[in-house]
């Protein structure tokens, strides 16, 4: 027994040990620049999206010495806090990463991602969609290329729009109440929001708001308060709150959120325009049955849209194979073959040229899981409606410099207004506080 | 140099007398190996997250040493106050409903009365054995109100019974705690309850003492001692609570689960989501301490109770 005690004790000691000098020899390997074309070289790279694999196989061949780790380390948030780990250690960090365009002024003021601006980026302003592009740029600089992008839209099921009669879907949000109270008299809501910070970030944007805005790497102004964007927002959503017009009890993303939108419960969802694959995935049974349109305005003839989501390939300052990495983000973002292999797969491009062509426009169909191609949108061109959507982004939002911590923390202030505790306009005066107290904690100048 | 001016002139002392002065290094021989593991595993990170909790790591300016800031906002933080109140809460609801439930479960067992009581002993322990993750979404789902068991219920008995709201949050949380615990617990009292001779049955039942008598003077007695065991394991439990709030969090509506709900949960989503480890290390330390006063306390009353 004693023996066997101190065996035990003993393996652990020389696991521990080795363990130790691994950790100690890691940074020391990496010392030389070996990006230049003929020698090998390997590139770390992080990301969740599932359409990479197939452009990764791409630019392999292509080039040749040029190897790609892909790892998954988590999706979105996940990911962060594997990042943000990594960098403070100081060693493990990849050499790219996929980060979405909200999360990316957090990195960039932090130092912790490469300005790609004089590596040919800054050429690309035409390529890409406005919104995404003014998305990657950040105090002068540009901290990654698009990948995806995701302009907001109105998905609807027209089945239950027919059901409670309505012919068309909202133009303007005075019309989108009027049906959601229709919506309401069939059993269904129009669509449905307990507390998500990305949305309302969203729509505070189509309301043309600037609530957020970062000057220099120091100074950051919140004001949501006062900002007349965030007011119609919040004021309208404050009325289909109280009015029980939105679902506010079921959570976005979980399994009664897709079962709702299957059966019909939920009869709309305004978000990103990466959305049909998910619908049809998560609401198989109501193929068919749902369309596409723009988001209703504020008032009738305006056609101002946001983003919401999609995500940039970024480089972290701390590679050390710089030129390579730049090679990989270039041909993922900005190379057709990859771009043509992407949106195959459903993400939604963010590039002028794809949403221009023909092939796309005219799609009517979604590939499902087992290959077959899937009337969701009822013969709808639903490509039409997104392009327009994403020619329709306006620019000038700023997302905060620590948009992750904000997004996190909307739900324990302004989420209060979703289960009847407070009101939207108190919840969202809450969060300002907070973030405003978080700002000054890590040495912002607030305004 | 000891051994000539201890032992004198006795040239035939005891050799034990020749050593009494020396440090005896032969324990420690033995220990070693465990001793370098338990510092560096142990030891050195607690070191090392009192070190961290003296510094600020802000976005502008990076890290400074900030001597006792941490601790001061602390002091101040109404989030931090509320989280462990709430646990507090959970402690004293959860904890006696939980230990209730185990002891009847074990005296049940032990009266030898059950049918199939292998069974019942494997299926009362099982939830322990299911990940605490996997069973929190598990019981998200039974507690849906559209679509979970809690609508099936809903619609058999009339009701609008909506479990995920913040009202009824935590008690559901103390279900589901409940519900993966209890046969654990059941299993450590029933374990003390095994160890009782039978002779101990017989002489009762010669004095004429009925089944009731035999569990209060005999059975209820023994429980004592591994209730104090369950109470401390289970009161270090609810403090730490943070699995199932986590997990609920994404299936709950507004500000059901704040990211402040548990004094760990704060911490995690201090330290992951908002870049302050240095902060989330201070009330990781507080913590500590609180909790080890509480079962210190705990344990020095029970000691108390079964000296009397």
């Amino acid at each position: 027994m004693k023996f066997a005690k101190k065996a035990v004790a003993l393996v652990g000691a020389a696991a521990m040990a080795t363990s130790m000098a691994a950790c100690g020899s890691d940074s020391s390997t990496t010392a030389t620049d070996t990006s230049s074309s003929d020698e090998k070289v390997t590139l770390s790279v992080w990301a969740w999206e599932s359409t990479y694999t197939a452009a990764i196989k791409k630019f392999e061949e292509k080039y040749p010495n040029i190897t790609i780790k892909l790892e998954n380390v988590g999706t979105n948030t996940d990911e962060y806090t594997a990042l943000d780990n990594a960098i403070s250690a100081g060693s493990g960090a990849p050499d790219v990463a996929q980060i979405e365009y909200y999360a990316l002024p957090q990195y960039a003021i932090k130092g912790n991602l490469l300005n790609i601006a004089d590596k040919g980026a800054s050429d690309y302003k035409d390529f890409y969609t406005p919104g995404t592009w003014s998305s990657v740029n950040y105090n002068d600089g540009i901290y990654g290329l698009p990948m995806d992008s995701g302009p907001m839209a109105f998905f609807y099921n027209k089945a239950v729009f027919d059901k409670a009669g309505i012919k068309e879907a909202p133009a303007t949000w005075d019309e989108f109440y009027e049906d959601a109270k229709l919506i309401r008299k069939v059993d269904s809501y129009i669509t449905s929001d307990s507390g998500d910070a990305g949305f309302y970030d969203s729509m505070v944007w189509q309301a043309g708001g600037t609530p957020f805005k970062t000057t220099g790497t120091d100074k950051v102004s919140i004001n949501l308060t006062d900002d007349a964007g965030a007011k119609k927002f919040t004021e309208l959503w404050q009325k289909m709150i109280d009015e029980d017009l939105i679902d506010t009890k079921t959570t976005g993303w979980t399994d009664e959120w897709n079962r709702g939108m299957n059966d019909g419960s939920i009869a709309g969802l305004l978000t990103g325009a990466w959305m049909p694959a998910n619908l049809l995935s998560g609401a198989p049974d109501a193929a068919g049955d749902w369309r596409v349109a723009q988001l209703p305005q504020y008032s009738e003839g305006e056609t101002a849209n946001s983003e919401n989501g999609g995500s940039s390939l970024a480089i972290l300052s701390s590679t050390e194979k710089a030129d390579a990495a730049y090679k990989f983000v270039d041909f993922m973002s900005h190379d057709r073959s990859s771009i043509d292999t992407r949106v195959e797969g459903g993400a939604f491009p963010a590039d002028t040229e794809t949403l221009e062509d023909s092939d796309f426009l005219s799609k009517t169909t979604l590939k499902n899981a087992d290959g077959d191609e899937v009337d969701y949108f009822g013969g709808q061109k639903y490509n039409e409606v997104l392009a327009k959507a994403a020619e329709n982004v306006t620019s000038g939002y700023q997302f905060l410099p620590f948009e992750i911590y904000a997004r996190g923390i909307y739900g324990d202030t302004a989420g209060a207004a979703f289960t009847g505790k407070t009101t939207l306009a108190k919840g969202v005066e809450s969060w300002q506080s907070k973030l405003k107290e978080y700002a000054t904690q890590q040495g912002f100048t607030v305004e | 140099m000891v051994k000539t001016e201890t032992s004198g002139g006795e040239v035939l002392g005891p050799p034990a007398n020749l050593n009494r002065h020396r440090v005896d290094w032969r324990g420690w021989k033995f220990m070693w190996p465990f001793a370098v593991v338990f510092v560096f595993v142990f030891i050195v990170p607690i070191l090392y997250a009192v070190y961290e909790s003296f510094f600020q790591s802000r976005m502008v300016g990076g890290t400074v040493f900030a001597g006792l800031a941490n601790y001061r906002r602390l002091f101040g933080d109404a989030q931090f106050w509320t989280s462990l109140r709430r646990v507090a809460l959970f402690t004293v609801v959860q904890v006696p409903i939980m230990l209730a439930l185990s002891a009847l479960l074990a005296l049940a067992l032990d009266s030898l009365r059950l049918h199939g009581m292998k069974f019942f002993r494997v299926s009362t322990f099982m939830p322990y054995a299911v990940p605490a993750v996997v069973s929190a979404l598990m019981w998200g789902f039974i507690y849906g109100a559209k679509y979970g068991m809690v609508a099936s219920l809903n619609d058999w008995l009339g009701t609008s019974l909506d479990v995920l709201s913040p009202n009824t949050m935590l008690v559901a949380i103390g279900n589901i705690v409940t519900w993966e615990f209890t046969g654990y617990n059941m299993l450590i009292f029933y374990a003390s309850l095994t160890t009782i001779p039978h002779s101990l049955y017989e002489a009762a039942a010669i004095d004429g003492a009925g089944e009731w008598q035999i569990v209060r003077r005999i059975k209820m007695p023994e429980l004592r001692g591994s209730l104090a065991i369950t109470v401390i394991f289970s009161i270090i439990g609810s403090f730490q609570l943070f699995n199932e709030p986590s997990v609920l969090q994404s299936m709950v509506p507004g500000n059901t689960i704040t990211t402040y709900y548990t004094p760990n949960m704060y911490a995690y989503n201090l330290s992951f989501m908002g870049g302050q480890s240095n902060y989330a290390a201070a009330m990781a330390i507080v913590m500590a301490a609180i909790t080890m006063v509480i079962a210190y306390a705990v344990q020095l009353r029970s000691m108390r109770e079964q000296m009397r």
